[in-house]
């Protein structure tokens, strides 16, 4: 128990002032915030399996995000039979070259090892496949797009349940990241966090211009929820009924049926709203839950110990006899594909797809604080470190005008420092957070809650 | 006729504005490289240190304007360059005493100071949106074209014009001067060769005499004059916003690492590498084909290799096919 005493503080600050949150703002604020928290949790819950315990750098958090976004799109949206029918056989034609192209290659690298031109061969495949691709495409797609732009001009997906994608989402992620570490892994670790950072930024450019795909940055809106809509809530008997009850004190005290009637009607807004946040909490919870179990199984199993094994001397592990190569492999695409699932949660969480909004500001760098300041290596930390970032991270603004109001009260209102200073505040969040990395980096290296070896 | 139309042409859409972009990521590159050979790390604060560097030249413009100082025909912002170059190098200082040296001392693995150099990058932006805002700025003014294309057409009689923007000129003047006298200080004085010496063997170089305070000292400030001009004049030719400049940082690591990193020679060409293969793989060639093939073969499509959206995109291919074949870079790295 006393090993647990720390991760036990630290939560209960963090559940202290979600809950401080909800007195003085509101609940349907801090449980959106505690929602954000929870898929932050997955994100680093990824980046620390990738960091944490095998020390590898994946700057393409963001890539993965995008992909588990995507998936939401990809399989929960309704399909757009017309877009289907006016250049679905044209880009299924691409698809089948693309397959083509790459299988042949594999035949040519594999088969014909020794073949002098093989440079040669294999790039005019490229080319002449890309010419292709290219000439069949553009009228599929300029047919495509031009179907009802304003709403659809896009494929759309397949119209299955949302939750689904969320497993979707993991496995674009993963086959991505396969592809990503078979290339990249080989890379000294500086070289890796800057390829990773910028081959996330080349998925997301092709995720943001392929109109057909989802969109682009036209946005696709509305998707699907596995929670009820308020809107469905607020005229559901049971639903109402509870409000009631639960409210009953409070209403008791009102004697006119229509006022009754009036507070009744606002409470049921109201409670709509939190009712539908609690929902999507339940099931973060519970993904959060999961992973958390298994990823600390892995952790203290044999191959948690390989891996750190691995990470804390690579040579030595290659000399006794570890796959040092395909670990890495492997645990890439495993983190990976845990950031496409947080990705897609996210997606679902909005309820909007908007490939514009993915920055490497807010889904690479600051999952990386959240890592290092919760604590590499140990799970309960990088969740910890989520939950601390993204809570700064949004009420970074409101704290940091209080702190200025504080500090300037004595200057009248007109003071042109004051105002700069008050127009400004959002922006006080990078410097708290940018403070914060650097203050753990120095004195805390290990984060808040530092890696524990258990000896078996 | 129609060759030197189709000439022209290239030149306007294609070289020059290549030309001029090359310049400011080859500044930028150069500065990542140094970082990167001397102190040993991938600096992520990189876009956001030339954005601060230029803050301080808009903020200097938009005063000396105000008091009716400029500089003719050329822009003012050229005049603010050594105040900026200083507010730089005392701000580069400064973090480095509070953050960086520390690690140094340590002898901290490389991607300790990156991530730590990711605090710097936060702490950074905060500053330059707190004192100027995010918003975009122009601070542009003299004279803005030194060729415009209707001067061009009557002079030569030619169909297509050439526009020379005084900015580009003044880009590639500039990057031509600071680099050739920082390739001297480099090649040809003692504390030049002394850097050289810290970033090939640091082990040796400390044997030998050198101090690590002066090479580090003379480092940040070489960093500091190329990140300052280097964001003025990509501020100056397109327009300063915090967020572009912070962008760039991804095609300036590009350019560092396909030219090796920590060889500024191969910074320096990385730069126009990246440049060329941007413009020149987005440029629609239907206007060019027009003029140098026969009317029967006249191409009806945009002859576009990739869409311009796609601009990022093909700088960072271009990384991933060398990390993957010459991870050295092309020019091979890591000496300065």
């Amino acid at each position: 128990m006393k090993q647990y005493y720390n991760v036990i503080t630290a939560y209960s600050i963090m559940l202290f002032l979600i809950i401080l949150v909800g007195i003085f703002q509101s609940w349907s604020i801090a449980l959106s915030i505690l929602n954000y928290c929870l898929i932050s949790a997955v994100m680093t819950i990824g980046a620390n399996l990738q960091w944490g315990y095998a020390g590898l750098i994946n700057f393409g958090i963001m890539g993965y995000t995008a992909l588990g976004g995507l998936a939401v799109v990809l399989i929960s949206v309704a399909p757009v039979p017309e877009a289907w029918s006016a250049g679905g056989l044209g880009l299924i034609i691409c698809l089948l070259i693309i397959v083509l192209m790459v299988l042949s290659i594999k035949f040519l690298s594999s088969k014909f090892k020794k073949l002098k031109n093989k440079t040669f061969v294999i790039s005019s495949i490229i080319i002449i496949g890309i010419i292709l691709i290219r000439f069949i495409s553009a009228t599929a797609i300029e047919n495509i797009e031009s179907i009802d732009p304003a709403k659809t001009g896009f494929l759309g997906g397949l119209g299955l349940p949302v939750l689904l994608s969320w497993i979707v989402g993991g496995l674009f992620a993963a086959g991505v990241a396969f592809v990503i570490g078979k290339i990249a892994l080989g890379l000294r670790a500086d070289y890796l966090a800057i390829a990773t950072l910028l081959i996330a930024e080349i998925i997301v450019s092709i995720i943001k211009h392929e109109d057909w795909l989802a969109r682009g940055v036209k946005n696709v809106i509305g998707l699907k929820r596995p929670a009820p809509y308020e809107i469905d809530l607020q005229n559901t008997e049971w639903f109402i009924n509870l409000v009631e009850k639960f409210n009953s004190t409070k209403l008791d005290f009102i004697n006119s049926i229509s006022e009754r009637q009036e507070i009744l009607s606002q409470l049921v807004i109201d409670a709509s709203s939190v009712y539908v946040k609690l929902c999507f909490t339940v099931l973060f919870l519970i993904v959060v839950a999961i992973l958390l179990v298994l990823t600390q199984r892995a952790l203290y199993s044999p191959w948690g110990r390989k891996m750190r094994a691995i990470r804390d001397n690579e040579i030595s592990a290659g000399a006794m006899g570890k796959n040092v190569v395909k670990e890495h492999l492997l645990i890439f695409v495993l983190g990976s594909a845990i950031v496409g699932l947080a990705g897609a949660m996210m997606v679902t969480n909005d309820g909007l797809f908007t490939p514009g909004s993915y920055r490497p500001m807010r889904y690479t760098f600051v999952i990386w604080v959240m890592v290092i300041i919760g604590g590499t290596g140990n799970n309960f930390g990088a969740i910890l470190g989520g939950f601390v970032v993204w809570f700064l991270w949004v009420q970074a603004a409101p704290i940091s005008l209080f702190l200025i109001s504080l500090f300037t009260s004595h200057l009248p209102e007109t003071n042109e420092l004051k105002i700069h200073l008050i127009n400004s505040a959002p922006y006080f969040r990078f410097l708290i957070i940018g403070i914060g990395l650097l203050i753990i980096m120095r004195y805390r290296p290990q984060g808040i809650l530092p890696e524990k070896i258990v000896k078996q | 006729m129609d060759f030197l139309n189709a000439i022209i042409l290239l030149l306007n859409f294609t070289v020059l504005p290549a030309l001029t972009y090359g310049s400011q990521l080859a500044l930028g590159a150069i500065f990542v490289t140094l970082i990167y050979g001397v102190l040993r790390f991938a600096n992520f604060a990189t876009g956001d240190m030339m954005s601060f560097g230029t803050m301080f030249a808009v903020i200097l413009t938009y005063y000396f304007q105000s008091i009716g100082i400029n500089f003719g025909i050329l822009p003012t912002a050229l005049l603010t360059i050594p105040f900026a170059v200083f507010m730089m190098i005392f701000y580069m200082l400064t973090i480095d005493k509070f953050v960086f040296s520390y690690y140094r001392v340590k002898k901290s693995p490389p991607v300790q100071l990156a991530m730590v150099s990711v605090g710097v990058m936060f702490v950074t932006q905060a500053i330059i949106r707190i004192i100027i805002g995010p918003s975009d700025r122009r601070f542009l003014d003299g004279e803005k074209f030194i060729l415009k294309a209707t001067e061009f057409k009557e002079i030569t009689g030619l169909n297509e014009g050439l526009t020379i923007k005084s900015t580009q000129i003044i880009t590639i003047l500039v990057t031509i001067l600071v680099v050739s006298i920082m390739f001297w200080f480099l090649n040809k004085t003692k504390t030049g060769t002394s850097m050289r010496a810290y970033s090939d063997n640091e082990d040796l170089a400390l044997l030998s005499g050198i101090d690590p305070k002066k090479v580090v000292l003379i480092t940040w400030i070489i960093a500091g004059i190329l990140a300052t001009i280097g964001g003025i004049l990509y501020g100056l030719d397109k327009s300063y916003r915090p967020f572009v400049y912070f962008n760039n940082m991804l095609p300036i690591f590009a350019a560092a690492i396909v030219g090796g990193i920590g060889n500024p020679y191969g910074a320096f060409l990385g730069g126009y590498v990246i440049a060329f293969a941007e413009i020149f793989l987005t440029y629609a060639y239907k206007k060019f084909f027009m003029y140098i093939l026969p009317e029967s073969l006249e191409p009806t499509s945009l002859v576009q290799l990739l869409s311009t959206d796609y601009k990022f995109a093909i700088s960072f291919s271009i990384l991933v096919v060398v990390l993957l074949f010459r991870p050295s870079g092309i020019f091979e790295g890591k000496k300065i």
